[in-house]
């Protein structure tokens, strides 16, 4: 009995002393207030500011969503990369934490990316699903971001899963730019049904709703990683505590 | 020249056992310790293994590590070896940093566990000869089958290890471990898995080991064996060094009652 | 100077380890009579079922049997290479090599060289078999630059993930999700290439650079990385 609070009381200086203090309580009431107040801001503007698309009619609007969702979902894994580079060179947990965040909000934007560019196809082309070179690089990311948060499961809270997950997302980080490539190349050869808006001639009003909509979901993204993080860093603690006791 | 390049050039060159000993004559004249850690810290996942080793192991002499199992032996052994890196800490072999300069210290560094490292469908020459290409040895053949005869298995030098007996594999890993004329061997509870025969052989290959001034590292569970074989005894509880003491001022009585306080 | 004569001595001790290891590899293979015949029997066998599958006639023949191919090709590598994942489940038998002062890139290399040659010698069977099969009108020699470059490119990605897969509980369905994403570029690419071998038409995208490069930069990542990954 003795013995095992002495050990406790010795690992709580040391490290779980730096996991209780990191708490960003303050970090997360601003992006919290922040992106509420983004998202109510830009849900007004993409239904009553934006001007009614000529061809597609309200269905048009999904793209003030589908495009911000997209951009956080691509620049979440691109995080989960550069979170797993830092990793290992510092080998600070924290930052395997930061990626385990990035990876599970990721995956949830992608899918809501998905969703999205399913709905808007259907109604746009009538089809649930088209070959457009954005969705399948989307649907080829989803996958990665399944297959990093299996591989981390399995693999449990060992540093060995850190940087199992580390390379994974390198290896993925690197390849989604060629596979965008690639199928766009091949799409090409099989010219189907393109979600997105062209270039071209976009009116101010438009681009206006389309950048604050980016800029609330990449501040709920903060938010959500704030959140999540401290989740991450929460279990950790427990495990940690859990293998001292036992 | 620098101790890295020392040592890197010498393996480079050549392997042998007369340029081991001017590696050595070099290394003694600088009084490098053989081992020298501070303060190495190793965590399995979130299970803390080592919590703080300070040790240090003079070249040519030897050092028995006792504890009770799970006390983090094979662990320490293990990160010396260049199985597995230290959470934290400075470790150093014969000067070498073990996490900047590891391939330096695995080619001077010989280990001996409980399982063989060797591989089953291959001859036990073939074996030898693959780590003699592994760890750059000269005349690995000569070498290879010399050490084959030392350890008493120069009949049984075309047969498959995974053929063998417990006893017979056991001593193969031993002729692995020595190939390279490692500076400081590592071992593992060294008198399990040998028959009498194979015992015998061993301790004259320890003898000679330590005459030509290279240092041991081993765990044991049998206290007459820590004392007779070695010059330090320190003991291992909790992932600390709670006890170390030369084995000349050490009585067996002693040793066994500190050794029932300590593992219990 | 000294250290010109030392980065060739080091080079020279690197590629002998590659050597090695990979010598023994194949010793290995050799005596445990593993599993080349039924790597061999899955892919042909893959390649008929295709052609009960898709109904095969002469216009769409062009579209289908390259898929066939390389669909072949990709499983038969990772079922085959499963045979990697049962022999090192712990990180035990990995210790036997970790011990030696080798560099864990060599230890790569020769992994990845054993690998391909064990796919290799599947695709030496199985490409007349296709050719055949098929009734297509192209020489086995032109397809050789496309299916060795594809399957190092695969290979590549496989040898990698295999060595992460091992240690978990669900290895043999967990590798084929890491690696399919990754090998799309690859797929994509040399199911096109066989296509112009049969069916060749201009304004192309440049395939084979796109798998060339696939190649080398994977390579590369790889060898970098796999230290990360092997080691304790």
């Amino acid at each position: 009995m003795a013995v095992t609070k002495q050990e406790t009381s010795v690992e709580h200086q040391g490290s779980t002393g730096k996991l209780e203090r990191q708490g960003f309580p303050i970090a997360s009431l601003i992006l919290g207030t922040l992106s509420s107040i983004g998202i109510l801001t830009a849900i007004w503007m993409i239904f009553l500011y934006a001007p009614l698309d000529a061809v597609e009619g309200p269905p048009q609007r999904i793209f003030y969503f589908h495009v911000p969702i997209a951009w956080v979902g691509m620049l979440s894994f691109c995080i989960l990369a550069v979170a797993g580079i830092i990793y290992i060179i510092t080998k600070d947990e924290r930052w395997d934490w930061l990626a385990r965040a990035s990876a599970e909000i990721g995956l949830v934007f992608i899918t809501f990316v998905l969703i999205t560019g399913s709905i808007w196809g259907r109604t746009t082309w009538g089809t649930w699903w088209t070959w457009d070179p954005k969705l399948t690089a989307s649907l080829i990311l989803w996958f990665m971001y399944v297959g990093y948060i299996m591989l981390r499961s399995y693999m449990g809270r060992a540093t060995s899963s850190a940087y199992a997950g580390a390379v994974l997302a390198i290896v993925g980080v690197v390849d989604v730019p060629i596979i965008y490539l690639s199928v766009q190349w091949w799409r090409g050869l099989h010219p189907s049904a393109e979600v997105g808006v062209p270039q071209s001639a976009l009116p101010p009003s438009v681009v206006l709703t389309l950048m604050v909509s980016l800029v609330s979901f990449t501040l709920l993204y903060s938010f959500l990683m704030v959140q999540v993080y401290q989740l991450q860093r929460l279990q950790a603690l427990a495990q940690r505590l859990r293998a001292i006791v036992e | 020249m620098s101790r890295q390049t020392a040592v890197g050039a010498g393996f480079i060159a050549s392997n042998t056992m007369v340029d081991t000993v001017s590696r050595r004559e070099a290394s003694e004249a600088m009084q490098i310790p053989a081992v020298e850690i501070h303060n190495l810290k190793k965590s399995y996942g979130l299970k803390p293994v080592l919590r703080r080793i300070d040790l240090t192991l003079q070249q040519g002499k030897r050092m028995a590590l006792l504890g009770a199992n799970g006390a983090g032996k094979t662990t320490l052994l293990r990160i010396l070896a260049g199985l597995a890196k230290p959470g934290a800490g400075t470790t150093a072999v014969e000067g070498l940093d073990i996490v900047r300069d590891a391939q330096l210290v695995r080619r001077i560094v010989g280990f001996v566990a409980h399982q063989p490292y060797l591989y089953e469908e291959l001859t036990a020459l073939e074996n030898l000869l693959f780590f003699g290409r592994m760890y750059n040895v000269e005349h690995a053949k000569e070498r290879a089958h010399e050490l084959l005869r030392r350890v008493g298995m120069e009949r049984r030098v075309q047969e498959r290890v995974g053929t063998l007996s417990r006893g017979q594999v056991q001593r193969i890993a031993w002729a692995r471990a020595l190939l390279h004329s490692p500076r400081l061997l590592l071992l593992d509870e060294p008198d399990t898995g040998l028959d009498q025969e194979g015992a015998e052989l061993i301790e004259a290959l320890l003898a000679e080991h330590t005459m030509r001034g290279d240092s041991i590292l081993f765990t044991t569970h049998q206290l007459e064996r820590a004392l007779q074989l070695g010059d330090t005894i320190s003991m291992l509880s909790g992932g600390r060094i709670v006890y170390q003491q030369e084995a000349s001022t050490l009585l067996l009585d002693e040793l066994r009652q500190k050794y029932q306080e300590v593992v219990r | 100077m000294r250290a010109v004569r030392e980065v060739g001595a080091d080079a020279c001790i690197f590629f002998i380890q590659v050597g090695a290891i990979l010598w023994k590899d194949i010793r290995y293979e050799l005596r445990s009579k593993q599993t080349w015949l039924g790597m061999g029997m899955f892919a042909l066998l893959v390649l008929v079922i295709f052609n009960f599958t898709f109904d095969l006639r002469v216009d769409n023949k062009v579209a289908v049997a390259p898929g066939a191919l390389w669909v072949a090709f990709i499983f038969a590598s990772l079922l085959g290479l499963s045979r990697t994942l049962a022999a090192e489940r712990e990180q035990g038998p990995m210790d036997r090599l970790l011990l030696c002062p080798v560099d864990r890139k060599a230890i790569y290399l020769a992994k990845l060289l054993g690998n391909l040659l064990f796919i290799a010698v599947v695709e030496i069977v199985a490409l007349p078999v296709f050719v055949a099969l098929f009734d297509v009108p192209i020489f086995i020699g032109q397809l050789l630059p496309v299916v060795l470059l594809g399957t190092l490119g695969i290979a590549t990605i496989i040898t990698l993930f295999s060595v992460i897969a091992a240690t978990t509980r669900a290895r043999e369905l967990l590798l084929p999700l890491l690696v399919f994403p990754l090998i799309v570029p690859i797929v994509i690419g040399a199911v096109r290439m066989t296509q112009l071998l049969m069916a060749p038409a201009a304004n192309e995208p440049p395939w084979l650079g796109l798998i060339i490069a696939f190649d080398v930069i994977f390579l590369s990542i790889s060898m970098l990385v796999f230290q990360y990954v092997v080691e304790e």
